[in-house]
């Protein structure tokens, strides 16, 4: 079976900064990924460069065996099969919750008005902000804005949803709204990249994680790996930092 | 008892004559400047170098000229290609229009590539990661937010171009202030009742606009979370 992404030897350079430094990956159908590591490892350089928003200097990365750099590819076609969820939400400010949601199906996927408010009445009841539709960004808390963006992703019935840092913005008491619906998404099946430092939902649902410092990948493995048997030491620091920060218990409980 | 009487029809001569070419020409050459300033503060953000360079070389010249040069420019040295309009008048007025329109299109593309600028960069992130074409994502994200922004800026044109349009009276357009002169001349006395009232007509079509509109946006940009001080 075709694997949903394939991330081949991703590199990327700001100016003399090497941010990626050959990356590779591939996630399979129904995993759920997560990405960790150090501020300024590339993590969410990484995820835009998944779906070329900010494309790569050199490497390639297929959706379902397409490659996004094609040149003949439809690049705009093939983002839309591909969700994003922003640290920062970037909900679209004059639009209320269920236009924000259903934007995309309308415009993009050309469905009718009528398909497209069902579709994002749908994505808006399973992050449970039904309620909310009618409400503008600014009138909702983070983590309701934040719950919006997961709908307005899922309404596309994308192949993969990439999160970046999905509850770093968050004030700590609207963090678990989110990822309830993050674990949701992932028992349902969906395939998701998770930029987080969440180690209990990484620990809860990961299929994998991979550690990146300075533009590579460190070390990859499953949850039980890395909470019991990590190897590098750069890793083991950084658990050791996460602890300290989150609590034993964090990392402890599923 | 005689002359306030003669003040006050003159001054409805004045309002029924010269109001209506005066708001007449406010209207038009926001309306054009509004279109051409658009097309330009498009240029200037998203076009290709050429385009920018253009845009911006547009804007020097036509805000490095006095409008009463640009109406000179327009209404006597370039006349002749307004004459297809039919008669002087028309010919002076469309003139008019234009040496004003394209001015305040150099002054509205800064009103609105700032306001473009100013839209958060995530917002044509996410427009993109939804699979949404540049030209999607600019028409239905940040043009309707960029538009929103810029308009406490653009009473602000409002109020320069309606009070400017008094300029046009140098090249015989007869619009308040032409009708003032004119009437001026004949009736010296009544020179500053004339031209108090006529201020008083331009404050009255400035003043309360820009503050209704401006306060009445204000607010609707804090309730979006956009500008306006968050």
């Amino acid at each position: 079976m075709v694997a949903v992404l394939e991330v081949r030897d991703i590199w990327k350079a700001y100016d003399t900064l090497e941010v990626l430094k050959g990356i590779s990956f591939d996630v399979q159908k129904g995993e759920v990924k997560v990405i960790f590591g150090p501020s300024g490892s590339g993590k969410s350089t990484l995820l835009r460069v998944i779906n070329m928003l900010t494309p790569p200097d050199k490497g390639e990365v297929f959706l379902c065996g397409q490659s996004l750099m094609d040149s003949k590819a439809d690049l705009c076609k093939l983002r839309t099969r591909i969700g994003f969820v922003f640290q920062n939400f970037n909900l679209f400010a004059h639009l209320k919750a269920i236009d924000n949601v259903s934007i995309g199906p309308r415009l993009v996927l050309g469905m009718t008005k009528e398909e497209a408010n069902d579709a994002a009445h749908r994505a808006l009841e399973k992050v449970h902000m039904s309620n909310w539709s009618h409400h503008y960004p600014a009138q909702l808390s983070g983590g309701q804005q934040q719950r919006v963006g997961i709908a307005r992703s899922i309404a596309m019935n994308p192949e993969v949803i990439l999160f970046d840092e999905p509850t770093s913005a968050l004030d700590p008491e609207l963090i678990g709204e989110v990822l309830q619906v993050m674990l949701d998404l992932a028992q349902e099946g969906t395939t998701m990249v998770v930029v987080t430092h969440e180690m209990g939902f990484a620990r809860a649902v990961s299929s994998e994680m991979i550690f990146m410092d300075k533009g590579v990948v460190v070390e990859k493995g499953t949850p039980q790996h890395f909470f019991q048997d990590a190897q590098s030491e750069r890793a083991k620091h950084f658990l050791r930092k996460l602890e300290v920060l989150y609590g034993q218990s964090e990392t402890e409980k599923t | 008892m005689q002359e306030s009487q003669g003040l006050f029809e003159i001054l409805i001569l004045i309002m029924t004559r010269g109001l209506p070419t005066a708001l007449a020409l406010t209207f038009l050459s926001l309306l054009i400047g509004f279109l051409v300033g658009i097309g330009l503060a498009l240029m200037r953000v998203y076009g290709p170098i050429e385009l920018r360079w253009i845009s911006s070389g547009y804007e020097k010249i036509f805000r490095g000229i006095p409008l009463l040069v640009l109406l000179f420019i327009f209404a006597i040295g370039l006349l002749r290609l307004f004459l297809w309009t039919g008669s002087l008048f028309n010919a002076l007025f469309t003139a008019s229009i234009f040496a004003l329109a394209l001015r305040s299109a150099a002054y509205q593309s800064e009103i609105f590539r700032g306001a473009i600028m100013s839209v958060d960069p995530g917002q044509m992130m996410a427009a993109r990661s939804l699979g949404m074409t540049d030209y999607q994502a600019t028409r239905k994200i940040i043009l309707p937010q960029a538009l929103r922004l810029s308009v406490p800026g653009w009473t602000n044109e409002y109020a320069v171009v309606i009070k400017d349009t008094s300029l046009v009276s140098a090249i015989g357009v007869p619009e308040l202030i032409y009708h003032g002169m004119a009437f001026s001349w004949t009736y010296p006395a009544l020179f500053l009742g004339i031209i108090t009232v006529t201020s008083i007509i331009y404050f009255l079509f400035t003043y309360p606009v820009t503050k209704y509109v401006g306060e009445s946006m204000t607010s609707k940009l804090r309730s979006l979370g956009l500008g306006g001080g968050r």
